[in-house]
């Protein structure tokens, strides 16, 4: 319209500064928004990353794809917050590699499934969720009870986390087999594992091998549980 | 490059003046309608920039000036919801569970709220109906561990059996057997004297006064001299036909041996104190109400 085209097709050097400009515009657009993201997340009280129970039952809630059919994400809408409770905020999700959001809604949402349900019935729901719930389109997890859970890399997964950003300290890191079989045992002494990770619920265990089923329990047991939404400082926070 | 604009013969158009191996380009305006459209459609981009929550900056980010918030539409939709729903559920919070059923209007309010409760909270455990499950007691059939009044009900679903809170029910029967109390025979003995007094398995010439020796020893303080269970405890009734974790009697010997202690979590914390009294008066009204 206002320079013409000629100039920039006769030269190379021209073409090459008019490009550059053209793509910085793009990307400042994109990129530079994303330096203020900290402060559109909202702090809020009791937050914590995961106990290494709880990331292990996360990685397996991963790997058996229950993202594909349950959501963790209660939406700004009257009939989910009635049904499930107080909507998720993003705070909750702040310590998920990757967040686990979801966006299919087969099954129910989970974001607020912590402590609705005992353990037992988590237990027997996953190796034969019609046994409970005759409706049900849930396939069988038997398997996981019955699998050991993997812990010799709990210390490597943490410490992978802890370079994204997780803030595990040197304590948590050097305790995580410690907390880990903890968790897993009903009959183990919880006061330092409870001390580093607040709210954490122990899984029932078969009091001899930890396995995938505990960590998986231990996981959806304490999903929701930890911001206190009766906090008016919470309620202070909410945009 | 570009050599000549010039007129193309057939269309009437300019051509652009380039030239490829004698192939030329028209130069063909874009529809005038759809660059307009697309000029308008960036001029609105930036008007809903400006009126709606767009970009972050500095310190916080723009929040349009309609003041548009999907949390604060959502909160007025619970909120007048609420007010709706106050007028009824003020009344069945305060009003005792007599007085609630002397109202039939207020009644079907609250059995309406305590069955829709029910079906999204109680049911994956105690099944639809309250039939219940193998581990989860049924409602329906009035065999309650620990009450099947109003009151009783109210409070096991207020602060829930063994789920941490302060005032939960809590019992934990003895682990005779993985804790050494009983040895696996006398386990055996005990089973086949329960097997066959309460659970009504009797075979012709079977002697189990070892058994019955053993239950008076150990059991009666909770269970009763009959079976006949006791509330206060939560110690269930072995003399009827509903048991808790299953008919067979290997049950019993696992139970003796390593009770489960089932869980049921205090909904305190999820539902309001006139829901749960609703939800209470559904319950009790399934068919084992006391």
């Amino acid at each position: 319209m206002f320079i013409r085209h000629e100039w920039f097709e006769k030269n190379a050097l021209l073409l090459l500064i008019g490009s550059l400009l053209t793509i910085s515009i793009g990307g400042i657009v994109e990129i530079v928004p994303l330096f203020t993201i900290e402060t559109t997340v909202e702090h809020v009280d009791g937050i914590r990353p995961y106990s290494p129970l709880e990331l292990r039952g996360r990685d397996i809630y991963v790997r058996e794809g229950c993202y594909l059919c349950h959501s963790q994400q209660i939406r700004t809408l009257r009939d989910e917050v009635e049904r499930y409770g107080h909507y998720s905020i993003a705070a909750e999700s702040m310590y998920d590699h990757p967040f686990q959001w979801g966006s299919k809604r087969i099954g129910p949402d989970l974001a607020r499934v912590g402590g609705k349900y005992s353990n037992d019935w988590h237990y027997a729901h996953l190796k034969n969720a019609q046994s409970l719930v005759p409706e049900s389109l849930m396939p069988h997890y038997a398997f996981l009870s019955e699998t050991p859970l993997q812990t010799d890399d709990i210390v490597e997964r943490m410490t992978t986390l802890r370079t994204l950003g997780t803030p595990y300290t040197d304590d948590d890191i050097a305790n995580a087999k410690a907390d880990l079989l903890a968790q897993a045992d009903p009959a183990a002494d919880n006061a330092k594992l409870v001390g580093r990770y607040p709210k954490a619920i122990e899984a029932s265990g078969n009091g001899k091998e930890v396995t995938e089923a505990d960590a998986l329990v231990a996981y959806l047991q304490m999903l929701g549980t930890l911001v206190n939404f009766a906090d008016t400082n919470t309620e202070r926070l909410r945009q | 490059m570009p050599t000549k604009i010039e007129k193309d013969a057939v269309s009437g158009r300019d051509t652009t003046g380039h030239e490829w191996d004698g192939i030329k380009e028209l130069d063909t305006p874009l529809p005038k309608w759809w660059l307009y459209t697309f000029y308008a459609c960036i001029g609105i981009a930036f008007v809903i920039f400006f009126l709606y929550p767009s970009i972050p900056y500095g310190p916080g980010y723009w929040h349009g000036v309609m003041g548009y918030s999907q949390r604060k539409m959502v909160d007025a939709e619970v909120a007048k919801l609420t007010a709706i729903r106050k007028v009824s559920l003020d009344k069945i919070g305060s009003l005792s569970f007599e007085q609630i059923k002397a109202d039939p209007q207020l009644l079907e309010v609250a059995m309406t709220d305590g069955r829709i409760t029910f079906a999204e909270n109680c049911q994956p455990c105690h099944g639809a109906g309250g039939g219940g499950h193998i581990g989860y007691p049924a409602l329906a059939a009035g065999s309650w561990l620990w009450g099947g009044t109003l009151d009783d009900i109210q409070q096991t679903v207020t602060h829930g059996i063994r789920s941490g809170d302060d005032d939960a029910r809590n019992s934990a029967m003895p682990h005779f057997g993985a804790d050494g109390l009983l040895k696996p025979a006398e386990i055996q003995q005990v089973a086949d004297f329960v097997w066959s007094t309460f659970y009504g398995h009797k075979t012709e010439g079977q002697d189990v006064s070892a058994g019955a020796k053993i239950f008076a020893e150990n059991c009666i303080a909770c269970h009763g001299e009959n079976g006949e269970g006791n509330r206060v405890v939560g110690a269930p009734r072995l003399n009827s036909h509903i048991h808790l974790y299953g008919d067979a009697r290997e049950t019993i010997v696992a139970q003796v041996t390593l009770p489960r202690q089932g869980v049921m979590p205090n909904w305190n914390h999820r539902l309001d104190p006139a829901t749960i009294k609703a939800v209470t008066l559904y319950v009790h009204a399934l068919g084992g109400g006391e």
